[in-house]
């Protein structure tokens, strides 16, 4: 499956998902600058990304403690999901994030 | 006047704490500086409830539990803690010892330093919005040292965590008005301080709205008002003289950037029989520090503050014989440990 990640500056990136990775793994395994402090932990928000709409249906909803931490991230908007709660599996292939402003 | 001691520490994570263990063994005397008001670290900041499964010995426990262990563990050892302040400084003194200088003016000399710093230092989040840092200080606020300073202004908080409810809820009475905003209609915070500001809204004490701040208006440091995007999308131009965000808190390199070490990518390369950096006396473990096949793991750290030790022993008493010592046989090593 892809992901197409838009960093900070703009610039989309395709990059490579594997199954049951968390999105947050491959940006950062792709050296993307997402700071990821609590190491998926659902515990810090700052792997936070916006999910593009034609692809929010297609996630589990948040849990509640993905609710309560996006309360802790800056610039949150309805699309808002934290990238370590968002599991890569095929249905999310050509999924499109983009990753939030620090 | 300086803090005289053997090694200064910075970071009072896990391997900061094991770190005055393995010193104390040693019988070198430590000192530590964090930025956080209590020892821990992102054990007991990010995820003090999480468990953790690969300590060896402890097949579960979470970062408070395994703070609150090391803790009791280095008890004997009575290091000084200098929490709260954040390490701004290092130079080294003519004698050949470190000088750790904190931006609340402790002052620690010692022959070695060890930088158990993590990812650096927890600063709080900074809300992107263009412009703000020319309010920070003046308009903007990321905590409350005196409330007076508040009394008659027109306060908006940003935040939905406890830090902002109970700011809320600290402020209303002294503020001339006070309005609380957040992303959404539900809060991470005790729910008996969202009953209390629900009720000060009712009341008309308080002003609450879903939205967020998009833009800041003022001069030269002071704020006259904020705009506000509301879930519609709709914005509004809403007048004030202070902000505050509450976002919780962030990890930063910080001041470490400033020390003068061979940083790589932000962190320290030690080399893996000593844990010294390419500055002699400095050495650095734990997440902070980098050579070939490093893993951020607890343990991994912990290894590392055992070997730092060993070699940090050289370089305090540079003309004694270090005797290696097992603390189940050794007399000596469990006086210091106050169990013989």
């Amino acid at each position: 499956m892809k992901i197409l990640a838009t960093d900070r500056n703009g610039q989309e990136h395709v990059l490579e998902g594997r199954n049951d990775w968390s999105v947050m793994e491959i940006l950062r395994d792709a050296g993307l600058p997402v700071a990821a402090e609590c190491g998926g932990a659902c515990a810090c928000a700052t792997c936070h990304v916006y999910v593009d709409q034609g692809w929010l249906d297609k996630l589990p909803p948040r849990s509640d403690a993905e609710t309560d931490m996006l309360d802790m991230a800056l610039a949150v908007e309805p699309n808002s999901r934290l990238s370590c709660q968002i599991v890569c599996k095929p249905e999310l292939d050509g999924i499109k994030v983009t990753i939030a402003p620090e | 006047m300086a803090i005289e001691t053997d090694v200064a520490i910075l970071g009072a994570g896990p391997c900061g704490l094991f770190a005055v263990f393995e010193l104390g063994l040693l019988d070198l005397r430590a000192e530590v500086v964090d930025i956080l008001d209590r020892p821990g670290g992102q054990c007991t900041e990010l995820y003090p409830e999480k468990p953790i499964y690969d300590i060896p010995g402890l097949p579960i426990v979470n970062g408070q539990e395994l703070t609150d262990r090391l803790l009791e563990q280095i008890k004997p050892f009575h290091a000084g803690f200098h929490l709260s302040q954040m390490a701004n400084g290092l130079k080294r003194l003519d004698d050949g010892r470190w000088q750790l200088s904190t931006d609340a003016g402790t002052d620690i000399v010692a022959p070695v330093v060890v930088i158990a710093a993590g990812a650096g230092s927890f600063v709080p989040k900074r809300p992107p919005i263009a412009g703000i840092d020319a309010y920070e200080g003046k308009s903007v606020h990321y905590a409350v040292r005196k409330m007076d300073a508040f009394r008659d202004r027109d306060i908006v908080i940003a935040g939905g965590g406890d830090s902002a409810l109970d700011w809320t809820l600290n402020l209303a009475p002294v503020a001339r008005s006070l309005t609380l905003v957040h992303h959404r209609d539900g809060f991470r915070a005790q729910a008996h301080s969202v009953n209390r500001m629900r009720e000060l809204v009712a009341e008309g004490k308080v002003a609450f709205h879903v939205a967020s701040i998009k833009g800041l208006h003022g001069a030269n440091g002071r704020l006259e008002a904020v705009t506000l995007s509301g879930a519609d999308k709709k914005e509004w131009v809403h007048a004030c003289d202070s902000l505050l965000p509450f976002f919780g808190l962030t990890i930063k390199l910080g001041p470490i950037a400033e020390f003068g070490l061979n940083l790589h990518e932000n962190l320290i390369p030690v080399d893996m029989a000593r844990f010294e950096s390419a500055t002699p006396g400095i050495f650095a473990i734990g997440d902070i520090a980098t050579y070939s096949g490093k893993l951020k793991l607890i343990l991994c750290g912990f290894h590392e503050a055992a070997l730092m030790a060993q070699a940090a022993f050289h370089v305090c008493r540079p003309n004694e014989k270090l005797r290696f010592q097992y603390t189940t046989s050794s007399s000596s090593l469990q006086k210091k440990l106050g169990v013989a």
